[in-house]
């Protein structure tokens, strides 16, 4: 598609000067989107165009999760609060078991219905406020703000049983089970952590989970804080100190 | 006469603090002293207990958990005049506890228990699982903690889970690297007072600490680290030296 061919003086759908916003609104179009509201060219409608394509250009086209670079960009928000709140947060890592025997016996496209399936059991499974991404071809990720500890291995258990008892029609005859490996790390709290070292935790979980035979949460132990700041503070109460001195 | 083993652990929560150290020389110490010890290297994880004996053992505790050798051939003479069962650095796959782990490490411990009058269990640094159920297996802990702030912070969340999760009422605590007499009792005592205010409260009976005793910082003691010697051999006549040995007379009392 090239310039001179789309900004024809023909179609008042793109009435701005200079801007070309055909292939935008074809994309749209494509995604099931629909134009955006209000009066073409104006800034209600211009915004609404570019709240689209970014929505657009923040999903996996296939199963419409969060795609990879949202994926980041939330993580890198969700260190952020980590680090000034306190508050635990879990990002867990999923890797659908033994994808490949599912493309090689069914074809792509039944693997491509079970991460279809897969991708709507993960959002069943959440809150709203968690993020549910597709990172990679089987691979997700979810993250999941203010989850306390204690919930972790109850948050990722759930979603394993829920994939565990899919079964996707692949066919009039054809039924496909499959299973999810799931690792799992919590953000250190009051620690700037990198998205790459919270990632390579998570994931590090996620090949255990998978060498200790797949179908398996396996989370990173957390370092609760043990120690509150009232206690701290009792214990460095520098009375006692003074005594010997 | 090993009829009444005695089974400690020795921890710290942080690493650094001189748990190794301490539990070397507290075993030639003990030695010393007539008794026979057994040092286990528990830090499966990350064993350095022969580094610290400067020891290149042959046969390990890896090579008893997976079958390839008897207890027997594991257990080795150390430089000071006690036994041990190091880890080995092969270990990483035992950082983290599972079944088989503290089925193998119980077994072991129940092995060697009755043949020595003391078995000294060197934890891991941290409070992980590892080192939370090396300490279950032993009937006394001592924690080491220096008078550093992210030391007894760490030693206090290692007494605070001692404490509530294994029912621990009486720990013993040994305050390395003080600086000026008495440092050591200030310490134990602070954490005694934070336990009394945050933990005791919520126990059916009060967490009791201990002072151990106090060994103080000493120049001699690095000098032995690097040149990989005991203090206890090399310059028996040292405060640290003579500290630990006095430490080593109460543990038999």
């Amino acid at each position: 598609m090239n310039r001179s061919s789309s900004l024809s003086a023909a179609r008042p759908a793109t009435p701005n000067a200079g801007l070309d916003l055909e292939s935008a609104l074809q994309l749209l179009a494509q995604s099931g989107r629909g134009a955006p509201a209000g009066a073409p060219g104006s800034e209600l409608w211009l915004q609404g165009l570019i709240d689209a394509l970014v929505d657009l250009s923040s999903r996996d086209a296939l199963t419409g999760l969060a795609n990879r670079r949202a994926f980041e960009l939330a993580l890198a928000r969700e260190i952020d609060r980590v680090a000034r709140s306190g508050e635990p947060a879990l990002l867990l890592a999923l890797d659908i078991d033994h994808f490949k025997r599912v493309n090689d016996g069914h074809g792509h496209n039944a693997g491509d219905l079970v991460i279809k399936a897969v991708a709507g059991a993960l959002l069943d499974c959440v809150r709203p406020m968690d993020l549910v991404a597709r990172v990679g071809g089987e691979e997700f990720a979810i993250i999941l703000p203010n989850c306390p500890s204690a919930f972790g291995e109850t948050v990722a258990e759930r979603v394993r049983r829920k994939v565990e008892r899919l079964h996707v029609a692949a066919g009039p005859s054809q039924q496909i089970k499959v299973s999810v490996s799931i690792g799992g790390a919590f953000a250190p709290q009051w620690v700037r952590s990198t998205a790459t070292l919270w990632i390579e935790r998570a994931d590090q979980q996620l090949y255990r989970a998978k060498a200790l035979g797949r179908n398996l949460v396996q989370l990173e132990p957390c370092a609760v804080s043990l120690v509150s700041t009232e206690e701290k503070r009792l214990l460095f109460d520098t009375t006692g100190f003074q005594d010997f001195e | 006469m090993n009829s009444t083993s005695r089974i400690t652990a020795i921890t710290s929560g942080k690493g650094g603090v001189g748990k190794t150290f301490v539990a070397a020389n507290l075993a030639a110490a003990l030695a010393r002293q007539g008794r026979s010890v057994l040092v286990l290297d528990a830090d499966l994880g990350l064993a350095n207990l022969d580094v610290v004996l400067n020891l290149f053992p042959k046969i390990t505790l890896h090579d008893v958990f997976t079958g390839k050798s008897s207890l027997n051939d594991a257990i080795l003479p150390a430089p000071g005049g006690f036994s041990v069962l190091l880890a080995g650095s092969g270990m990483v796959e035992y950082s983290r506890m599972t079944p088989e782990v503290r089925e193998q490490l119980q077994n072991v411990i129940d092995e060697v228990a009755p043949r020595f009058d003391h078995v000294l269990l060197d934890t891991g640094a941290g409070i992980s699982d590892v080192v939370l159920y090396t300490v279950s297996l032993a009937g006394d802990v001592i924690v080491v903690a220096t008078p550093e702030p992210t030391s007894m912070t760490d030693a206090y969340a290692t007494i605070k889970v001692l404490a509530t999760t294994q029912g621990r009422r009486a720990m013993q605590v040994l305050v390395n690297q003080v600086r000026r007499p008495g440092e050591g009792r200030t310490v134990k005592q602070q954490l005694q007072t934070v336990v009394d205010r945050y933990v005791n409260p919520g126990l059916d009976s009060a967490v009791r600490l201990e002072l151990l005793g106090e060994v103080p910082a000493d120049a001699a003691v690095r000098d032995a680290v690097i040149k990989r010697q005991l203090l206890l051999q090399s310059l028996p006549g040292t405060p640290a030296a003579v500290a630990i040995a006095a430490i080593a007379a109460r543990l038999h009392e």
